[in-house]
């Protein structure tokens, strides 16, 4: 399809206008306010005790249920792909309850569990597990409004690949775990890594569930993104913004990684991520039963 | 010795795929499975590797039963139609999966691989990812990779179905030679007869997930069990019970006892052959396979009147298994006009 060049620079100007206005000046203008008078005091605001453990506990939150979601996340796509199943039409509707459901309802539905009139919470208590404004409380809500980004990412490439492959090893010898580490992971491996991009920066972002999970104790059970709420409401704009650039940092840092392992596949002449190329030799592979 | 499956059966759903299979491949020899898409043939193929289970049946490789072996023990090269390559590995990787698996030495791997890819012709292109290789060179390199851990026999499914008709012509010769001086017990899928002529020394032809032959293809050729096999292997014609191969319809100008009249409808030439279309009396069409000369002798014109004479003519009464569009005698609607060619030379 050939546009004219007007017309191009037309739809051009339009797409960056809306990126500019939507995304990137709400954006920069954290930049400028926070960075407004130097960097002294954007680093003396992070560097308050209450801060750095707000950052600690964001790191955890993320170290925590990011691997638990791409391992789940993973099983469930082979599950889901692999083995057909009736029930496999409720487990996937089950593994989009996160995104149905408002965080602050899930968030609820926590407190409602493991609260002490809950179901689980009284016989928790009895164990001395306190689940509620402590960090496991937290990362049971990292984990739940995070769980489908690994399933959705890696089930669409799991049918693009295909089973001549897994077939392929298995003729030649190797057995299921050994055809998963060397055949199907590799093949599927931008899939599962842009599920894990959006998993750590849902967990990064979340806000609603922990919230209500976490009572937001400074110094204890506050998140980032509590934190720069707090500070926010606290007319320490100063700490907010800060907090916010920190945020926005951590976030382009799992992108950029991302996007520099995938360079590097690139340049070594491997598959490139996100192609679908694939589909030519894997698709219609059975033509006769 | 060689492989030998017992009452095969298998279903997916509704569609019964197998429907009590035997066959047997002799130890060394080259086999091709024959049949139209749905026989049954890739199924067969993949029972025996394993990848798929059978309702009921044995498989029985090298006189040891393999049927509930799986894929991994069974020790068969598996090349398939759309070569299966694990694009994440170059040629190297892919040829040197299986022994990578078998736990070898690595200066043995590399010894190992770089023999074969000589054998395949690929040497110098280790080094590269699939993607960057042509359908024919993947083909050569999925060969490879099989033949790498030296398996007790070699299945092809389809594995020249994906490339163009010259690449094709040239692996399917060079398959040949291959098999001539590696003795490996093969056995190859295809639904074109003129392939599994020219490649296989034994043809089982299957239809409906049932054996309907299996010979040599002059056997099959010759001496055809039935309407489906008689029209599968080669060009027929119809003629009320009667069955005959385009080249044995002789055409004489003058009326004759034993011929009858026909009218030329249509003259094609396809190089060398020609293909004469005639109406008989009774509105069946029919086709005869002429030389140049042939036709340069008789001089005929559309609209003439002659006379035809069938030669060698075959009859299968009670056979039903035949679905109706393989006897229909007119050669247009068929696959394959090369299908002649082939009957010219067999």
């Amino acid at each position: 399809m050939t546009t004219r060049t007007p017309a191009r620079w037309g739809l051009r100007t339009l797409a960056f206008g809306y990126l500019g206005l939507l995304l990137l000046a709400p954006v920069a203008m954290i930049f400028y306010k926070t960075f407004e008078h130097g960097l002294g005091p954007p680093i003396d605001a992070m560097t308050s005790p209450d801060a750095l453990h707000a950052i600690w506990l964001t790191l955890l939150m993320v170290a925590v249920a990011v691997p638990l979601n791409t391992i789940f996340g993973v099983g469930c796509a082979l599950l889901l792909v692999r083995h057909k199943w009736k029930g496999n039409a409720v487990i996937d509707g089950i593994i989009n309850l996160p995104f149905a459901i408002s965080p602050i309802v899930i968030g609820l539905s926590l407190f409602l569990l493991y609260g002490n009139e809950g179901w689980f919470g009284p016989t928790l208590a009895e164990w001395g597990i306190t689940v509620l404004f402590s960090t496991p409380g937290m990362i049971l809500a990292s984990v739940f409004v995070s769980l489908p980004f690994v399933v959705r990412e890696t089930v669409p490439v799991l049918q693009e690949i295909g089973t001549e492959q897994e077939q392929a090893a298995s003729t030649l010898g190797a057995n299921g775990w050994q055809t998963f580490w060397r055949i199907t992971l590799p093949a599927i491996r931008w899939g599962v890594a842009y599920g894990v991009v959006l998993t750590t920066a849902r967990v990064l972002g979340e806000f609603g569930a922990v919230t209500i999970v976490s009572g937001s104790i400074s110094g204890q059970t506050e998140t980032l993104p509590l934190f720069v709420a707090k500070a926010f409401e606290q007319f320490n704009e100063e700490a907010a913004y800060a907090g916010a650039i920190v945020l926005a940092l951590l976030a382009l840092t799992t992108l950029l990684l991302m996007s520099v392992g995938g360079r590097k596949a690139k340049a070594q002449g491997g598959p490139i991520p996100i192609t679908g190329d694939a589909a030519i030799s894997t698709s219609n592979a059975k033509e006769d039963s | 010795m060689g492989i030998a499956v017992e009452g095969a059966r298998k279903r997916f759903g509704d569609f019964q795929a197998l429907d009590d299979v035997s066959i047997d491949v002799p130890d060394g020899s080259l086999t091709a499975l024959l049949g139209p898409s749905g026989s049954g043939k890739s199924t067969l193929l993949r029972a025996i590797a394993g990848l798929e289970d059978l309702d009921a049946g044995q498989v029985v490789i090298n006189g040891q039963d393999a049927t509930t072996k799986p894929a991994q023990k069974r020790e068969v090269g598996f090349v398939f139609q759309h070569y299966a390559a694990f694009k994440h590995m170059t040629v190297f990787g892919n040829v040197a999966f299986g022994l990578k698996i078998r736990k070898w030495d690595k200066p043995k791997i590399g010894d190992r691989v770089h023999e074969l890819l000589r054998l395949v012709q690929l040497d110098g292109l280790a080094e590269r990812y699939p993607d960057q290789l042509s359908g024919g060179q993947r083909q050569r390199m999925a060969l490879a990779r099989a033949l790498a851990v030296e398996p007790q026999v070699l299945l092809l499914d389809e594995p020249f179905g994906a490339l163009d008709a010259k690449v094709r012509k040239d692996l399917r010769t060079w398959l040949r030679r291959l098999h001539d001086e590696m003795h490996v017990t093969t056995i190859f899928v295809t639904h074109d007869q003129e392939e599994a002529m020219d490649v296989a020394e034994q043809l089982v032809v299957m239809n409906e997930g049932r054996v309907e032959q299996s010979g040599t293809a002059d056997d099959l050729y010759d001496h055809p069990a039935n309407e489906f096999v008689m029209s599968f292997v080669g060009e027929v014609n119809r003629l009320g019970e009667h069955f005959v191969r385009p080249h044995d319809m002789e055409v004489v100008l003058d009326p004759d006892e034993r011929a009858e009249e026909a009218m030329v409808q249509r003259i094609v030439a396809l190089g060398f052959e020609i293909r004469v279309e005639f109406v008989l009396g009774d509105g069946t069409e029919v086709w005869a396979q002429l030389t140049r000369a042939e036709l340069q002798k008789l001089e005929l014109r559309e609209g003439q009147i002659v006379h035809l004479r069938p030669g060698q003519t075959k009859s299968f009464s009670g056979d039903a298994s035949s679905p109706d569009d393989r006897g229909a005698s007119t050669p247009r609607g068929k696959q394959g006009g090369d299908d002649a060619e082939v009957s010219a030379a067999a």
